[in-house]
């Protein structure tokens, strides 16, 4: 199985490691509360270099972008990045991933581990359709850390010259962090402030080590998914899948319809101009129960027909209460509506909350 | 860490320490740490009767469900109210303080030795 470049660093922090998007991972280096409370409320450091790196660039970038994405890469102001989706041409979700436009011409694309290839082969058959030759898989040559929480910045601007206060939400810049170049991503995946750094492979260990000394806590992948999904971030594999369109998953804002042609759009037109038969909502529950990933879901507690399945729950660590997100019937999907979880056999009620369940104070 | 040499094992995690006729059973530090942060215990009302083997509670992490399997046919007779409203006594004392349930019980089946559990969880 594939490994970071940091992997021995993990261990040596006392790391337990899983099996993420093919690739051995860190799930905790001690307890997933304490590193979740870590980013909540001070500041943590995640490895997702297992994450792909594609750089889109040469005459042409922002047009085959545009063709290939249902977002509009072209609107992009340069040093800005937009969230974006991967489509098939039935309007089936591949991937959901950033685009960050470097320069007129020049982009860097981040994607799920687990859809690397098919990310990849996907925009080389685009780009080959166009006539576009500027699309490069770096992957194998970065390593990716994301530092997350309240505390990020400031962790971050003690380790490089570059003022970070220059680098608003969703923006990307240029500076050195302990002596090695790297792109500064002001994004995330926790519902926190904070950047993902990319830089050289062979730089990791350093940059890494540089982090934790300058107080950033290390934190595995669990802390990382009670996180995103307290900030209501979908997770491929759970909310989206290729049997999932934008629309049902609440990405309609995403797609941009008003433009001639790219992958995907005769189907999502369609798909835009009908209620879909399902859509994705946020669930809290009671207790101390977690609702978990493919747990069916019912309108009542004596219904035995199935309206709806949970794709990722867990216990809150933020709010103490169970959240859940979901796939419910649309005409059941109703804010505020409560519904029945079967929990192993046993059924609990879940109320239809907006999503986010955690947003941080500002 | 090492498995306490007074308790007998079984391959599902669980340790069970006999006095008299009853049992005290809780989950070894090798399923602690591999279920991760324990936030609910759901254990069995006292007068329940336990089946050798068959799940008679659940522990659940952040991140997954274990199943607590009963060691033994049984009566429970008292089950441990730190572990309700604390439930990361798990974690902090898998052997000690964090105990899941007391069973009363007149035959004890053949569980394994603490090397024997060593043995299995790749310790020792």
């Amino acid at each position: 199985m594939p490994q970071t470049p940091l992997h021995a660093e993990h261990a040596r922090l006392g790391a337990s490691f899983t099996d993420f998007g093919g690739w051995d991972m860190p799930v905790r280096y001690s307890s997933d509360l304490a590193e979740h409370e870590a980013v909540r409320t001070n500041a943590g450091l995640f490895d997702i270099s297992h994450m792909a790196e594609i750089f889109v660039q040469g005459t042409g970038s922002a047009t085959f972008l545009d063709y290939s994405l249902v977002g509009q890469a072209s609107l992009i102001e340069n040093g800005k990045a937009k969230y974006s989706l991967i489509c098939n041409q039935d309007g089936g979700i591949i991937d959901d991933l950033i685009v960050y436009r470097l320069a007129d011409e020049s982009f860097l694309v981040i994607a799920n581990a687990g859809n690397r290839t098919a990310v990849v082969e996907a925009l080389k058959s685009r780009a080959a359709t166009l006539g576009f030759v500027g699309v490069t898989d770096e992957s194998d040559d970065y390593a990716l850390l994301a530092i997350q929480g309240p505390h990020a910045t400031k962790i971050l601007q003690s380790v490089t010259d570059t003022d970070l206060s220059t680098l608003p939400y969703y923006s990307i810049g240029e500076g050195t962090v302990s002596g090695v170049h790297t792109y500064l991503c002001r994004t995330g995946y926790t519902g926190e402030d904070g950047f993902e750094v990319l830089f050289n492979n062979s730089e990791a260990v350093n940059v890494f080590n540089a982090l934790i000394e300058a107080g950033a806590v290390p934190c595995g992948l669990a802390s990382r998914d009670t996180l995103r999904l307290e900030a209501g971030m979908p997770l491929y594999g759970h909310e989206l899948n290729l049997d999932v369109n934008p629309y049902e998953a609440g990405f309609a804002r995403v797609v941009r319809l008003d433009r001639d042609d790219f992958v995907g759009r005769d189907a999502l037109l369609e798909l835009s101009t009908k209620t879909p038969s399902r859509k994705l909502v946020g669930l809290v529950g009671e207790g101390k129960r977690a609702a978990r990933a493919d747990y069916p879901l019912y309108s009542d507690s004596e219904s035995t027909v199935q309206i709806g399945i949970i794709t990722s729950g867990a216990l809150s660590p933020t709010l103490g209460y169970p959240v859940a997100m979901g796939y419910l019937e649309t005409d059941q999907s109703e804010l505020g509506n409560t519904v029945s979880v079967d929990i192993r056999g046993t059924r609990l009620p879940m109320t239809i909350v907006k999503l986010p369940f955690y947003k941080r104070s500002k | 860490m090492s498995n306490p040499t007074n308790r007998s094992y079984t391959a599902e995690h669980e340790w069970v320490l006999v006095e008299g006729d009853v049992a005290t059973i809780g989950i070894t530090a090798y399923a602690a740490e591999k279920l991760g942060d324990v936030v609910f215990v759901d254990l069995p009302k006292i007068g329940t009767s336990t089946t050798y083997m068959k799940i008679c509670g659940e522990i659940e992490s952040t991140k997954s469900v274990g199943e607590l399997y009963a060691p033994l046919d049984g009566e429970v007779v008292e089950i441990n109210d730190v572990v309700v409203s604390a439930p990361e006594t798990v974690n902090t004392d898998p052997f000690g303080a964090g105990w899941l349930i007391k069973v009363k019980f007149t035959t004890l089946p053949e569980l394994m030795t603490a090397e024997q559990y060593d043995a299995l969880t790749g310790e020792g």
